[in-house]
């Protein structure tokens, strides 16, 4: 049991980065990474949301949509709750987690229905489809630790980044690349990087 | 059932629960909202520079609210407008901003001091600190890359000669280019009145001192014993003027051979519309 999640958690953190190699959540990735604490906050809120939109759309999923033949429904519902919930969770913790409000107060709304956040969703019920054995196993929780990694791994993709970009601001940049130019030509070097990962977690748990 | 009728109804249905529970959290967990706070941030100048020892504009209004604090002059930004505008919404007695300036306490411009090594790295105080402490031969002088100007959110400061000047007809006395000086060289100076202040942070015995600098403090002891208030004594080879005894006789001001005692009267510079002390 341990061996698969650690698979799933580590196949999420670094062969399957959602940012660096899968692409998704790109708008956040390169709109707050100019400070490493705002990317911390921003991260944070990521990962709280995504473990959170797993957890409640996977019972949807499986006793509402899969029972009544709905599965074509699953964009508009999971958006639907999704965005909801956030909301939910906003309003809860404005009341009574106030420190971790002011953390994440500004992210939380701005991740609302974030590409990763649904990417994430989709791609734990494509795995499940997909017959991957460590998902099949432990379908709920499976898919929450692959949430989790999934999150930690933007994590850890906005920290890198985010170092990156508070080096650059003491460069100087020719001027055809300032701004946007240079920072997208970083991110490809950062997920060329990511690439090296390759093949690493199944020989880590064998 | 018709499956369209049924998705219909489905989505719906999961629509109107998550909406139902939307409206009802947002009724029954509502935050009250401290608008007497909002209304004393809006007088604030909102430059959230912490020199009221909150964490900016909205924690000093917050405190005012609750009345943690009842003092309406910590402001320095605002200064006594500001202050009096608190105290008509608070209703306490508005306190008295004593209004001062930055002041750079070096005078090692170019043709003063002297270089040990070319630098061409990046323009940054604190990065040039790193490396040797400078590239000047006095470690404790002013680098003049401009950390402090480029905190500064009133253009109160430029570079002149190689050194920062701050400008006190600009200066809000926020106290941000004194957090972001690396060599500490940035003091608050009184506006309202004269006061004698040493431009120099220099600690080397004095012979070492000439050679880095033409204006540095030497430690000759000359002030102290002009003093008739027991107001300037040498500590580490370098003159500091006690502010709370200083009577801004100028008599110091006077006797300096190095000439790096001023006679400084804020008030007249600003007044005068020159740039720099």
């Amino acid at each position: 049991m341990a061996k698969a999640f650690m698979i799933i958690l580590f196949t999420g953190i670094l062969t399957e980065n959602f940012v660096l190699r899968q692409f998704l959540g790109i708008c956040p990735f390169l709109g707050v990474s100019k400070k490493r604490n705002t990317a911390m906050g921003m991260s944070a809120a990521v990962i709280f949301v995504m473990v959170l939109a797993t957890a409640v759309t996977f019972p949807i999923n499986k006793y509402l949509l899969e029972k009544n033949g709905l599965e074509y429904l699953q964009t508009i519902v999971f958006i639907l709750v999704i965005a909801a919930l956030v909301q939910l969770v906003e309003i809860v913790l404005k009341k009574y987690v106030k420190p971790l409000y002011n953390a994440l107060g500004i992210y939380l709304p701005l991740i609302t229905t974030n590409c990763a956040v649904l990417g994430v969703v989709f791609l734990n019920l494509e795995k499940l489809a997909g017959g991957d054995p460590n998902f099949l196993a432990y379908p709920f929780s499976g898919s929450l630790v692959n949430s989790l990694g999934a999150g930690l791994g933007f994590m850890l993709a906005m920290f890198l980044f985010a170092g990156v970009r508070e080096r650059m601001e003491n460069c100087e940049v020719p001027k055809f690349l300032q701004g946007l130019p240079i920072t997208l030509i970083a991110a490809s070097l950062t997920s060329v990087s990511f690439f090296g990962f390759d093949g690493l977690v199944e020989g880590l748990f064998k | 059932m018709d499956p369209i009728l049924l998705a219909v109804v489905i989505v719906s249905a999961i629509g109107l629960i998550a909406g139902l529970g939307l409206a009802v959290a947002s009724k029954f967990m509502a935050v009250p909202v401290d608008e007497f706070a909002d209304e004393i941030e809006a007088v604030l100048p909102g430059a959230n520079c912490g020199a009221c020892g909150f964490s900016g504009c909205s924690g000093y209004a917050a405190a005012l609210s609750k009345g943690q604090t009842k003092d309406t002059a910590l402001c320095a930004p605002g200064g006594n407008d500001v202050s009096k505008e608190i105290a008509k919404l608070t209703g306490l007695d508005a306190g008295e901003v004593l209004p001062s300036a930055a002041v750079v306490l070096c005078q090692g411009f170019t043709h003063n001091s002297s270089a040990k090594l070319n630098y061409i790295g990046e323009k940054s105080c604190r990065m040039a600190n790193q490396l040797f402490g400078g590239y000047k031969e006095c470690v404790y002088g002013c680098l003049g890359f401009g950390d402090c100007v480029n905190v500064c959110r009133y253009g109160a400061i430029s570079i002149c000669h190689g050194i920062a000047r701050i400008n006190p007809a600009l200066c809000a006395a926020c106290r941000m280019c004194v957090e972001a000086c690396p060599k500490n060289l940035i003091e608050m100076l009184p506006l309202h009145t004269p006061q004698s202040a040493v431009l120099c942070k220099n600690q080397e015995k004095g012979a070492v001192t000439r050679k880095q600098c033409k204006a540095g403090c030497i430690g000759c002891m000359r002030c102290v014993k002009v003093c008739e208030f027991d107001a300037v004594h040498v500590e580490n080879n370098c003159a500091k003027v006690d502010y709370a005894k200083c009577t801004a006789c100028g008599k110091c001001n006077e006797v300096c051979p190095v000439k790096c005692i001023a006679l400084i009267d804020l008030e007249k510079i600003a007044g005068a519309g020159k740039t720099g002390t």
